[in-house]
């Protein structure tokens, strides 16, 4: 591990506004702000390395050492279940990992639950622990598509406003899990670059009204 | 034999300094099959990494398990010794599911069991070589040690049931405070034993002061004795070079259905997660229907291969002598000997293959050996 604290950030919105709590917290990097195509920058000064990623690979980014911390959502960090220190609630980024349906859906419990979603680990656990039978149909996109099309009878999927359920006639039957984004850090890294690591925390945690 | 230590690998120089250091603490090898019936394993499968177990049907018709785990295996062939101790140590290979490609794979594994009648001593000598294995892959390393009858304190009086204590058993894991503060107040926990129990989640330090500060809340008098068993260990790591790097870090956790007491965790600079796991595992000696203590650790030496820089082993050999057809194989065979004599690395070949690395090129001609590159 080099001298640098590498941080992986989801691309996206939810990347550049948690950028800005980093910012605060005294670990700046300008160059990110340049817009351009690149995806690692740097600010040599402070040691410090952001790095821009897929929301769904920084778990395997921070796991696997590429990123000593990163910001993950919790949705990801309860599919993947990462071998990684969970930091801090970042209080961003909110939504809720839901069941939905079309409008008016009755479960019939004689009959297997058709379940299409992109979390199928999530999904698992939450009927297991309804004891119910289920059929998981895993996809990667347009979810929403399915009990539409009939190729499911629910979605178990990530709800921020609930505009394109309603616009698609579908409605939250069942909430699973509120969701946020997540401070995550290797656990080795955590060992060796506790100093910088902690203050990171500490500052963050400040941010968001966590006593530290 | 004489073996230049440039032609070991990292894993093979790590297992001979590891062989070399429990040997000089009394520790035997122990070498065993690489079967066991899978029986074994059944009964036992929660201890096990992994669920799953690569089996085969022997030509007697029992069902054979390739070893997923090493230390079943010593207990069951361990006598009991009640009033002494039995110091073992082993070099095998286990076969688990990898998390990554989902398939089996083969793990080198170093590590030793100590089983009978534990004193504090033993537990610091374990805890002492685990901290000295690390320190023969790396000088920066770091043993992170727990106590988990301390943990189990804590949530027996959060009044936390089976499902609630597995969460919260996760969360102490993952150090991830807001989880353990939601579960704790999902099932109205009392607060002060909440932040005793975030107090302990925070801590990663050095025993001295992190056994200080842990004494400083009353709460803590409920675990007196355990926090003194660290404290007596504590001790006496504190008089050696190990000091520095060893590390109070209750979020080592173990299975508490197979672990009790202390239990520990090391880590390499490197090496992106855990190298070292091990601890007391006296539940487990008990359901196997053995009496004594015991405690372990083992040493995953397939991570040893993050530490390879891409300088390591540059070349794939140090001369190449090209020859054709009709080269005379006298001058050949001297050519390739007298390089060999002085510990060259040598490879003979007809031609180059795509990609080789070496550092001279020589070809073979009537009247010698010309470089050519």
């Amino acid at each position: 591990m080099d001298n640098m604290l590498n941080i992986a950030l989801p691309k996206g919105r939810l990347g550049e506004r948690v950028y800005d709590m980093f910012e605060n917290a005294g670990f700046s990097c300008p160059s990110i702000r340049e817009t351009n195509r690149k995806l690692i920058f740097e600010n040599e000064e402070i040691h410090v390395r952001y790095f821009w990623v897929k929301p769904s690979d920084v778990a395997i980014y921070v796991e696997r050492g590429a990123a000593d911390v990163g910001v993950a959502g919790k949705d990801i960090l309860l599919e993947y279940e990462p071998d990684v220190y969970e930091l801090l609630d970042m209080k961003t980024g909110k939504c809720r990992m839901a069941v939905a349906a079309k409008k008016g859906f009755h479960d019939d419990t004689q009959r297997t639950l058709r379940v299409a979603t992109k979390f199928s680990n999530i999904a698992s656990r939450f009927y297991l622990s309804k004891s119910r039978n289920i059929d998981i149909i895993r996809l990667n996109g347009s979810i929403e598509l399915a009990p539409i099309l009939g190729l499911s009878d629910v979605i178990v999927d990530i709800v921020e406003t609930g505009t394109t359920l309603k616009e698609n006639n579908l409605e939250v039957v069942e909430e699973i899990v509120p969701v946020s984004a997540r401070l995550i850090s290797n656990k080795a890294s955590y060992k060796f670059k506790n100093e910088r690591i902690s203050r990171i925390l500490r500052e963050l945690s400040g941010q968001v009204g966590e006593s530290r | 034999m004489n073996i230049s230590d440039s032609l070991l690998r990292k894993d093979e120089k790590a297992i001979i300094a590891l062989r070399s250091l429990y040997s000089r603490y009394g520790y035997v090898p122990f070498k065993m099959n690489k079967f066991e019936e899978y029986d074994l394993y059944a009964k036992n499968k929660d201890y096990l990494v992994s669920d799953s177990v690569l089996t085969f049907t022997d030509t007697n018709g029992k069902l054979m398990a390739l070893k997923p785990d090493v230390t079943l295996s010593i207990i069951k062939n361990c006598e009991e010794h009640p009033s002494s101790l039995e110091k073992v140590y082993y070099n095998e290979n286990v076969y688990r599911i990898s998390k990554s490609t989902h398939s089996f794979q083969e793990i080198m594994q170093v590590g030793l069991e100590c089983i009978g009648d534990l004193d504090d001593y033993a537990i610091y000598e374990v805890l002492m070589l685990a901290a000295q294995s690390l320190a023969q892959i790396s000088p920066d390393y770091i043993l992170d040690i727990s106590q988990l009858d301390m943990v189990q304190n804590v949530l027996n009086r959060l009044g936390a049931e089976t499902e609630t204590r597995q969460a919260l058993l996760k969360c102490i894991g993952e150090k991830n405070i807001c989880g353990v503060r939601e579960l704790c107040r999902s099932i109205c926990a009392e607060k002060e034993i909440m932040e005793l129990l975030c107090q302990m989640i925070e801590t990663s330090g050095t025993p001295a002061g992190t056994i200080e500060s842990l004494r400083k809340n009353p709460l803590s008098e409920e675990f007196r004795e355990e926090l003194g068993q660290l404290e007596r260990i504590a001790v006496l790591l504190d008089d050696s070079p190990l000091c520095g790097h060893i590390h109070i870090d209750f979020s080592v956790i173990n299975d508490m259905n197979y672990y009790n007491g202390i239990v520990f965790s090391g880590f390499v600079n490197g090496i992106p997660n855990s190298i070292l796991s091990g601890g007391q595992y006296g539940r487990l000696m008990k359901k196997m229907g053995r009496s004594s203590e015991a405690i372990g650790f083992a040493v995953y030496l397939d991570f040893l291969d993050y530490l390879r820089s891409p300088s390591d082993d540059a070349n794939d050999a140090d001369t190449v002598l090209l020859y054709e057809d009709g080269t005379n194989l006298k001058i050949l065979r001297n050519a390739a000997r007298r390089l060999t004599d002085a510990s060259q690395r040598v490879a003979v070949l007809r031609s180059l293959p795509e990609n080789f690395r070496y550092q001279k090129l020589c070809r073979i001609r009537k009247d010698g050996v010309e470089t050519i590159g």
